[in-house]
């Protein structure tokens, strides 16, 4: 399998180190309680069907990206920098 | 017999080789099957359960019998399929599951035992007693089991690895595929073209068909040249398509030189692709199949399409006189063939009633062949008509139950095929593989013009699938006969009809499994072994299902076709590693003191990809222990030298740096003095230890933070992780320069004489304090200074560009003997550590908290750090955790092993008693005796008290106290001195 690094185009998928749901990206404020810790570190909903995840561009340009992907068709949609979600969300 | 005037193998270039000892002559084309059928040998094998003698069935990949060893040595290849293997000169090759010889077998005693060997025998037969199974059954149905076995040596042929990429994958060259690879081609997109023969165009090599006028042979060879002359179209030729994956993405073998005899160890003799293409087509053909009568497989009889291939390509008349029998109009063109070939057609049974003689030989309609006789090989067939039973003499028979179309790949991302009436058999279900389209024979189009019309079609959708204008190419006249048949799967009658061949597998075993209730087809074929092996049912799933689906009462399309998984033919597990045995398993990582080091003698050992050395030997030494004694002894007397150079090192710069720090880490580095180095500690988000390392400032935005040497490439992603994904806000950049410079520790009381003899300016106590760092010059190189110390001695590390590590290693070590020290390596740096009771990944092992090792006061409350919050959590930070202490024995037994687990005195040592575990040991040879790090429960509230420790796998039990773990200079003096 191949992902569209942003920075680099299509690369084979060995090149990249797998983290998780892209909830990783919304640390929440160290008092936001400890359901919202829980939910951030802890809990993910694994449904069949679209996902988007962080990987990362480890053996390439080292850029973290946010890969959206079907895990049922395996289908890749796209992806883009979890730096520039950041901005958009700032 | 080898005929004249037949066939396309070169009559001028006759190649000699060896099957089982007996030399033999052949023709270049050949393939050891035609080669031997050409010397009139039949008798190639024997069945893997009953060791029945087998001839060839098929002429291509599918073969069930007909398995050969080739080679010798590391060069042996068990379990190749002579039909497939082309002959070179010198070529050895010999029979398999055959003992004393292919001809006298004594294994084949089992056929007369074959009333209790039929399906489930094993099941039912070797349940008990069951310690039975391990000891005894096992071995001996392994041993009398049959199939190729490897060699046992390690394998001396070269295989490789390779990537490709194209636009239009077309798999298989027979006339949809060349026809497809032509439009593409003239269109101007990449083309892979690939198939599994040598030779490309498929059945047009083995038929007398013409095409536009020229023989089907001709054709293809003209249209292969010109696909040849263009520089978009690659031709693949001995490569098989053998699984489809994701995104386009296919997994080929080719087989480089399995025709040659080139063994040089350069060229590789299978190379292993991944080949990723925009789009495919599947023109992949179909394979004929077998019909099920008593003693359908003895050697002589084989499939119509095969005696074709071997008359009409390679010029060998299987037999002397040839029968047929069939279901369908196509397998009668072998007698066509035949005859015109001047071989003597005995007759053509055809169970069809209405069946029509295509040609002047003799048809007997609405019959049967119903049995079979000949020893080793056919010597006559027994055809059951509706007057009775006549016997016909005939050293080959040619059967036909209809063709198979290969619709495996298509199932290779769980699509399932469907089920088609009129041509009785399976097609591919449209888009089972995203951006796949099937064509031809594979897709049910049996004629040739629909084939080469259907390549066109294909190339046509593909091409507008990729914005591209198709070139025209003509569609050339060609044969369109249509596909008669009528289902036949097996005759019905008493003995063992056989369905697959490779496992033994009969009529009966199907029907069984449907009486005992294995209904499902997936356990039929567990239960009986039907299509498993080399040929994975390819000649027999669909007749056996047809079978089952009657047994059952059901339906073929309800009862459904057992799973088609990659790969479609064997490939032997030395091409999927290719590149990834011996060293190219792991990369390895050498230090700029590796040439050194290992010069002066000393063992390497592996941390992670690095190598670095466990001991230094001197001469007179028996074991690595007065080795490591020796060099403990440097550091704490004289002065030791060690190459650090592994550690992760990670170069941190700009404004918000000390911010990025303080988040990443407990302690805060952002109020860290330039000048100053700092140990940290750093927790993952779960709030459990992630790493530990020092951290120097070298100016206001610059930081270089040093990682374990395990961790140093997740502590980066992890750091990447903060500043991309959590604060890119962040104004600040990170860069790896672990490999950029070469450190080293040089440790001892006598460390800094040492290094005043190599610096341009010399040390002292006042400007170079404990926890100083700073730019140097050594002989006008710029270098790194870090007071830091991992042994508790005064001591530094020492960095410089990695290309002056070799020989700054080799100063270092010349001062440090000058001055009665040396290098030290793993060993002795361990036991430093434990005497001073700093931690490894030994210790922060991933299931321990700051409180654990306890560091929890290192865990700032002015502000956040990744981790911090759930490193609070109550469960976190539990008195009754285990936590880290040192141990030392005090009993009569004076070892400590590192694993072993920790009771209370009174208590056995059963699980649940347990109360800690060593995680670190070593001899010092400072304090005399054994220390240990480790956790126990309770933790400090337990300094002083005594314990068991008691080491389950070594057996060895002593009693230690808990103390603290801390054990050389806990006040810290000699560090600072």
């Amino acid at each position: 399998m191949r992902l569209p690094c942003p920075i680099c185009g299509e690369r084979d998928i060995r090149e990249f180190y797998y983290q998780g749901a892209d909830v990783a990206l919304n640390r929440p404020a160290p008092d936001a309680g400890e359901q919202a810790w829980q939910d951030y570190v802890f809990l993910r909903d694994n449904q069949p069907g679209e996902h988007r995840d962080l990987w990362q561009h480890e053996s390439g340009c080292g850029a973290w990206i946010v890969v959206s992907r079907n895990t049922v068709t395996h289908l890749v949609s796209g992806a883009v920098l979890a730096t520039d979600i950041k901005r958009t969300q700032a | 017999m080898r005929l004249r005037d037949k066939g396309t193998v070169d009559r001028n270039a006759p190649v000699s080789f060896t099957f089982d000892g007996v030399s033999y002559r052949g023709f270049q084309g050949d393939t050891v099957a035609s080669a031997l059928l050409a010397n009139g040998i039949g008798l190639m094998a024997r069945s893997f359960k009953y060791h029945r003698p087998r001839g060839v069935l098929t002429a291509g990949s599918e073969e069930p019998n007909a398995l050969i060893t080739v080679g010798r040595d590391g060069a042996t290849d068990p379990n190749v399929r002579a039909t497939v293997q082309e002959i070179y000169e010198g070529l050895e090759a010999r029979s398999q599951n055959a003992w004393p010889s292919l001809g006298f077998d004594v294994m084949a005693v089992n056929d007369l035992a074959a009333p209790f060997l039929g399906a489930g025998f094993y099941y039912k037969t070797f349940m008990w007693p069951r310690a039975f199974w391990e000891k005894l059954y096992e071995p001996i149905i392994r041993r009398a089991a049959g199939l190729g076995a490897l060699s046992g040596k390690a394998p001396t042929d070269k295989y490789e690895r390779a990537f490709a990429h194209c636009d239009v994958l077309v798999i298989g060259a027979g006339p949809t595929g060349l026809m497809a690879a032509l439009k593409a081609g003239r269109s101007g997109v990449d083309v892979i073209l690939a198939d599994e023969d040598s030779v490309m165009g498929g059945r047009l090599n083995a038929e007398t068909f013409l095409i536009d006028g020229q023989a089907g042979s001709d054709w293809a060879a003209t249209i292969v040249g010109k696909l040849a002359a263009m520089d978009n179209v690659r031709l693949m030729p001995r490569t098989t398509i053998a699984g489809a994956y994701d995104q386009g993405t296919f997994g080929a073998l080719e087989r480089v030189n399995h025709h040659t005899d080139i063994r040089d160890g350069k060229a590789p003799i299978e190379t292993f692709w991944r080949i990723v293409a925009k789009q495919s087509i599947l023109a992949a053909g179909a394979l004929e199949r077998p019909i099920a009568f008593q003693n359908n497989d003895r050697p002589g009889i084989m499939m119509a399409g095969a005696v074709r291939s071997y008359l009409n390509r390679w010029g060998v008349a299987p037999g002397k006189t040839v029968t047929v029998f069939a279901n369908n109009d196509d397998a009668h063109r072998t007698a066509l063939d035949m005859q015109a070939a001047g071989v003597h057609v005995a007759a053509v049974i055809d169970s069809r009633a209405t069946a029509q003689a295509q040609g002047n030989y003799h048809l007997i309609k609405g019959a049967h062949v119903s049995g079979t006789s000949g020893r080793k090989g056919l010597e006559s067939i027994s055809v059951r008509t509706s007057t009775g039973i006549d016997t016909i003499e005939t050293d080959c028979l040619a059967m036909s139950g209809g063709w198979n179309p290969t619709v495996h790949l298509t199932c290779h991302m769980n699509g399932r095929p469907k089920w088609r009436e009129d041509i009785a058999s399976f097609v591919p279900t449209d888009g089972s593989i995203p951006s796949m389209i099937t064509a031809g024979a594979c897709n049910g189009d049996f004629s040739t013009y629909a084939c080469l019309r259907a390549g066109l079609e294909a190339a046509k959708k593909i091409l507008s699938a990729l914005g591209k204008t198709a070139a025209d190419v003509a569609l050339p006249e060609a044969e369109d006969a249509p596909y008669n048949l009528e289902p036949l799967w097996a005759v019905p009658g008493k003995g063992r009809a056989w369905l697959d061949y490779q496992n033994d597998v009969s009529v009966k075993d199907v029907t069984q499994a449907a009486t005992e209730n294995f209904r499902s087809v997936e356990h039929m074929k567990r239960y009986t072994t039907q299509g498993m092996a080399t040929d994975q049912g390819k000649n027999s799933n669909v007749t056996a299902l047809a079978l089952l689906a009657d047994a059952t009462g059901r339906g073929i399309p309800e009862t459904g076709t057992t799973t088609f998984r990659p790969p479609y033919s064997p490939i032997a597990m030395a091409a999927f590693g290719a590149g990834a045995e011996g060293k190219g398993f792991a990369p390895e990582r050498k230090t700029t003191s590796h040439v050194a080091t290992v010069d002066a003698g000393a063992p390497m050992m592996e941390a992670g990809l690095w190598y670095r050395p466990s001991y230094f030997p001197i001469n007179g030494e028996k074991n690595w222990r007065q080795s490591c004694d020796r060099e403990v002894g440097y550091v704490r007397n004289a002065v030791g030298v060690c190459d650090v150079s592994t550690l992760g090192k990670i170069d941190i710069q700009g404004p918000d740096a000390g911010v990025l720090l303080d988040l990443v880490y407990t302690n805060v580095f952002s109020t860290l003095k330039i000048g100053r180095v700092r140990y940290g500690l750093m927790l993952r988000e779960d709030g459990y230890v992630m790493d530990d390392g020092t951290t120097a400032r070298l100016s206001e935005h610059h930081f270089v933070t040093t990682t374990t040497t395990a961790a140093a490439g997740a502590v980066m992603r992890h750091l990447e992780f903060v500043t991309q994904v959590l604060r890119p806000d962040l104004d600040v950049r990170l860069m790896s320069v672990t490999e950029q410079w070469a450190q080293f520790a040089v440790a001892g009381p006598k460390a800094r004489k040492v290094l005043n003899d190599l610096l341009d300016d010399p040390l002292d106590n006042e400007a170079w304090p404990f926890m100083a760092c700073g730019d140097v010059t050594l002989s006008g190189v710029k270098g790194r200074l870090f007071r830091i110390s991992f042994s508790g001695e005064h001591a530094y590390e020492i960095a410089v560009p990695a290309r002056y590590g070799y020989s700054l290693f080799r100063l270092l070590t010349t001062k440090a003997k000058a001055l009665g020290g040396g290098p030290y390596g793993m060993e002795a740096l361990n036991v430093l550590r434990i005497e001073k009771g700093f931690i490894t990944h030994g210790e922060i092992h991933g299931r321990v908290t700051a409180f654990d090792i306890g560091m929890e006061r290192m865990v700032s409350a002015k502000k956040d750090c990744i981790g911090k919050t759930l490193s609070n959590r109550v469960g976190l930070l539990n008195e009754d955790r285990e936590q880290l202490m040192g141990f030392k024995p005090v009993g009569a037994v004076k070892q400590l092993t590192g694993g072993a687990h920790l009771y209370n005195e009174g208590d056995e040592a059963l699980t649940k008693f347990n109360r800690g575990y060593l995680t670190s040991v070593a001899f010092s040879p400072t304090f005399g005796h054994f220390l240990a790090q480790g956790f126990v429960r309770g933790g400090q509230a337990r300094n002083g008290e005594r314990m068991r420790m008691v080491d389950h796998v070594r057996e060895i039990e002593t009693i230690v106290e808990v103390c603290d773990p801390v054990f050389f200079d806990p006040k810290g003096d000699r560090t600072r001195g």
